[in-house]
């Protein structure tokens, strides 16, 4: 076994331990100390997967999907399971993001568990559910990615259901629901590819692996549509508000930061890239549906009155950028739904943690109730502001690159209808300055309400440490793009070098 | 030909082991009249049986009581399977029942001897060559159920049940009969083998009338014992009325003889053509009745019961893919029947742990009661409520219950390779469905504490515990299931 072999096994192998340790150890704060140790040590493990074979010097055209590491087991033969796990350009960034949110939602829960049951539990569900995440960004065998892919349901919905808000049952159960529907979809979508092809192996799938165009079509609707239920696209949306509403404030960190990519992720390494033709033929459908989304995310939030709803919201329209990103199938919107991804990780899970401080200060979420925040608590008021300005899309920060250049692909693509889709994109982009910059009038400006006027104006030092990676990161990610964009280029090249020939 | 036909006793080993038990348990319980031991010789030759049925199964297929090529007794490795199953299915209904045997309400030497009777049945079962050895078998099986459904004293629910029970597998065993004397009529022959042999090479058969209503009123008959829909109606009803143990017993062994006689007709002897259709319908109604009635259950055993009208559809819809040409190849054939059996066991594993879980949590001699009876149970008693859990996200069929999610795989893969899409987009949805009640089930568990419940007995804890065990082995190394079932 290689240094990376080892790395991905324990990448995997350490959160799930973690979980294990962190339910088993006696005493609630022991628990979620070595539930917290377990993220950290994870996230140390994810790093040095960077260092690898970057290059092809192979013989031969290079292969659509080329890991920087890879292991591959037996498992299941009977049911062309294998475990293989490989990580390259386009995952590391996703599999850093997964484990960096782990660590900052546990640390988080050492210092606050929300009311609903012990903490030390909350953070083996967070764990078993990083597990779920991490392995869906590793997996290089269809039939594992599912399994991988299904992993992540139950906790999530334990976390929604255990430690959510007033109307928790029924927002965990529709989440439940919801994302198994998607991920039945998904199901029957991989073996429709296996049964055709023989074969689970991502990189020989990648690029069609000679199966029909029937098949092709169908795979690529099924694999679609599962993957536009978890990311979430317009119109199959509609458990995501409810369930970052009921959430708690770790639950909708993890959320909205890393569990909605594994659809846009899905979307890009399996559906385009085992059905490349199905891609191409459904591409003005999905780039249609994605501004959809933008339009109909941004506006729903301009009406919206409570704060983690219209942040919830905001994800919607974030999430159509991405996907119309990926839909445009060029270099540079495949790229920029990549960098879309990361930042709007670290902003929306940013923006989650300060609407749950908040939440939790003021005692409620009605934008109402809220005003004048800036004259109590300044630097909380400060905080959301930079991650709010962050997601509209500022240059400079990390939000710019995905969503302006999801439009630049849409306008690169050419034709009357791409070129509509970019002009509606980019409105839909003026209308999120919009209702951003609502918010903060909302919350920040004007005399401090009752609600407001309580708060003492200092953080906790764990606030402080869960909240400055995210910030720094914003502001890495702006200014250097090319953190996410160096690694990606090369993978997303070679794929698209096979999905558009 | 010789007139003394020679016997392969080694092939009958595991029959008269399980009808050794009963006619020992019979034994003891009128020469010592202790209970325990009545227990344990029954739960010893369950043990023995099983042993004896896994180590007669070892090697090639062995045949006795033959006619020229055609034997009634073929024990080869899917009956060393479901001989196995059967006696530990057997073994771990024996555990579940010790807080009922100790209420005093069940008399302990019949109630034994009569689980010992189902075991011979259900052993005989899966060896069946020809369909009279078949209905004997599978009557053998049942009978002694009818009794054990009523055997409560002084409930008046148990009666009842009993009654629809009897009734209704009665006519359904008519039925089975009089479709195999109008098979015997068209092909002159009982022997599975050989009719599967002569309907396949005559077609002037098959446009008989008289052979499509043969082939319906077996399929039918056998349906009933499967509960599915739409024969389906008695199964509720008696779980309900039936003692928990007795409950577990008829939602696994029960279904699981009922799943390998409809098994044992489709692949060996009834055309595919008219089966195809008739199942696939059967597999559609079945689960989607079974899911939408179970949406709306508010008492745990009802609840259970409908879930697992629902899950006999998932087992017969491999066997849907039949109805398509595309579905009747050789290859799409035995991974149709290979996936029906791998779903069946992961099926009655997760079953009886999820039943194990029900008899554990509540009263020594009490029904299965209201799901709100369970409200908080797993807060009280983490590891059973824990292992309960399990056992009901594996029916689901969903992770961390892998063995539950395997088997749904198992049954898609079948399907897509058998080209039954639509099939398989069936299977699918239900999944959601079935997540639905399942999920309500398990949330009540964990929900605020209700009323108190019972501690659990040891031997029901210890049944719990190693089916749970079973089923997370099997979770992480669904092959060794697969391999037995493909045999």
């Amino acid at each position: 076994m290689t240094w990376g072999q080892f790395l991905l096994v324990a990448v995997l192998a350490l959160p799930a331990s973690g979980a294990v340790a962190a339910a088993l150890v006696p005493g609630d704060r022991a628990g979620r100390l070595v539930g917290t140790a377990a993220a950290g040590l994870t996230l140390l493990a994810t790093l040095p997967l960077v260092g690898g074979d970057h290059g092809w010097f192979g013989y031969g055209p290079r292969p659509a999907v080329q890991p920087w590491h890879r292991l591959d087991l037996p498992w299941v033969p009977g049911l062309d399971l294998r475990f293989h796990l490989g990580v390259d350009g386009i995952s590391w960034p996703l599999v850093v993001l997964t484990a960096l949110l782990t660590v900052l939602c546990c640390g988080y829960s050492l210092w606050r568990v929300p009311a609903g049951g012990s903490g030390r539990a909350l953070v083996a569900l967070l764990l078993v559910v990083e597990v779920g995440i991490l392995g869906t960004f590793l997996a290089l065998d269809l039939v594992l990615f599912f399994l991988f892919f299904e992993v992540v349901l139950l906790p999530m919905y334990a976390v929604i259901a255990g430690w959510g808000g007033p109307d928790r049952r029924r927002a965990a159960r529709k989440f439940a629901l919801y994302t198994l529907f998607g991920s039945v979809l998904l199901l029957v979508g991989v073996y429709v590819v296996v049964a055709a092809a023989g074969t689970a192996d991502l990189m020989v799938l990648t690029g069609g692996a000679g199966l029909s165009r029937g098949t092709q079509l169908a795979a690529f609707t099924l694999l679609a549509l599962a993957f536009a239920v978890k990311s979430p696209l317009w119109p199959l949306h509609s458990w995501l508000p409810d369930a970052h509403t009921q959430a708690p404030t770790v639950g909708s960190v993890i959320l909205a930061g890393v569990l909605l990519k594994m659809g846009t992720y899905g979307l890009i390494r399996v559906a385009v890239g085992v059905a490349p033709e199905g891609a191409r033929w459904a591409a003005p459908v999905l780039g249609t549906l994605a501004v959809a989304a933008i339009l109909v995310g941004a506006l729903v939030c301009l009406a919206q009155d409570e704060l983690k709803r219209l942040i919830a919201y905001s994800s919607v329209g974030h999430m159509g950028f991405v996907l119309l990103g990926v839909a445009t199938l060029t270099a540079t919107g495949v790229q920029a739904a990549l960098i879309g991804n990361i930042a709007h990780g670290v902003l929306t899970g940013l923006l989650f943690f300060l609407a749950g401080a908040i939440k939790d200060r003021a005692g409620t979420g009605s934008l109402a109730e809220l005003s004048g925040l800036r004259e109590s608590a300044p630097r909380l008021a400060g905080l959301l502001g930079f991650a709010a300005i962050g997601s509209l899309g500022l240059p400079g920060l990390a939000g710019f690159w995905g969503e302006a250049f999801a439009v630049v692909a849409a306008v690169q693509r050419g034709g009357g209808l791409w070129i509509t889709l970019a002009v509606l994109a980019a409105l839909g982009g003026a209308l999120t300055a919009a209702y951003v910059l609502r918010l903060l009038r909302r919350v920040t400006h004007g005399r401090p309400s009752p609600a407001v006027g309580r708060l003492s104006p200092g953080l906790a030092g764990a606030e402080l440490t869960a909240w400055t990676p995210l910030v720094l990161l914003a502001l890495a990610v702006g200014l250097v793009p090319a953190l996410v964009l160096s690694y990606a280029a090369g993978p997303v090249a070679a794929l698209l070098g096979v999905v558009t020939r | 030909m010789s007139l003394v036909q020679s016997v392969d006793h080694v092939a009958l080993l595991p029959a008269y082991l399980a009808g050794g038990t009963a006619v020992l348990v019979l034994l003891v319980d009128l020469l010592v009249a202790r209970p325990a031991v009545t227990v344990a010789v029954a739960a010893t030759g369950s043990a023995v049986t099983a042993l004896g049925a896994a180590l007669a199964g070892t090697g090639g297929t062995r045949r006795t009581f033959c006619v020229g090529a055609d034997c009634s007794w073929l024990y080869g490795g899917r009956a060393a399977l479901v001989a196995v199953v059967f006696a530990l299915l057997t073994l771990g209904v024996l555990a579940l029942s010790g807080p009922l045997l100790r209420s005093g309400r069940v008399p302990v030497g019949e109630y034994c001897f009569l689980l010992a009777c189902a075991l011979t049945g259900g052993v005989v079962l899966g060896a069946a060559g020809d369909l009279i050895t078949l209905i004997v078998a599978l009557e053998t099986l049942t009978l002694p159920l009818y009794v054990l459904v009523g055997l409560r004293r002084g409930s008046l629910a148990g009666a009842e049940a009993a009654v629809t029970f009897f009734v209704v597998s009665v006519v359904a065993t008519t039925l089975t009969l009089l479709g195999a004397a109008l098979l015997y009529a068209v092909a002159g022959s009982l022997h599975l083998d050989r009719l599967g042999a002569t309907l396949a090479a005559r077609d002037d058969l098959l446009d008989l009338p008289l052979t499509t209503v043969a082939v319906a009123l077996v399929v039918a008959g056998l349906a009933f014992k499967v509960a599915a829909v739409p024969f389906h109606a008695w199964a509720p009803a008696t779980y309900d009325g039936a003692p928990l143990p007795v409950a577990a017993y008829l939602s696994t062994a029960s279904k699981l003889g009922g799943v390998v006689a409809l098994l044992a007709v489709v692949e060996r002897a009834l055309p595919a053509s008219v089966t195809g259709p008739v199942l696939a319908a059967l597999a559609v109604l079945t689960m989607t009745v079974g899911n939408l009635v179970a949406l709306r259950q508010r008492r745990t055993v009802r609840l259970l019961a409908w879930s697992s009208v629902a899950q006999a559809g998932y087992i017969l819809a491999p066997l849907g893919a039949l109805a398509l040409a595309g579905g009747r190849t050789a290859d799409a054939r035995a991974g149709a029947y290979a996936a029906a059996v791998a779903y069946v066991v992961f099926f009655v594993l997760l079953e009886l742990a999820a039943f194990a879980g029900v008899v554990a949590l509540r009263p020594a001699d009490g029904d299965g009661g209201t799901l709100a009876d369970l409200s908080g149970a797993a807060r009280r008693h983490p590891w059973v409520g824990g292992a309960f859990a399990l056992a009901l996200i594996g029916l689901a069929g969903l992770p961390p219950g892998l063995a539950g999610l395997f088997a749904k795989v198992t049954v898609v893969r079948a399907l897509l390779a058998g080209h039954a899409g639509w099939l398989a987009l069936v299977v699918a949805v239900n999944a959601v469905l079935g997540l639905a009640y399942y999920l309500r089930l398990a949330a009540t568990l964990y929900a605020a504490p209700g009323p108190a419940t019972a501690r659990p007995g040891r031997a029901v804890a210890l049944a719990l515990g190693v089916a749970t065990a079973l089923a997370v082995l099997l979770g992480f190394a669904p092959q060794v299931v697969l391999e037995v079932a493909g045999r």
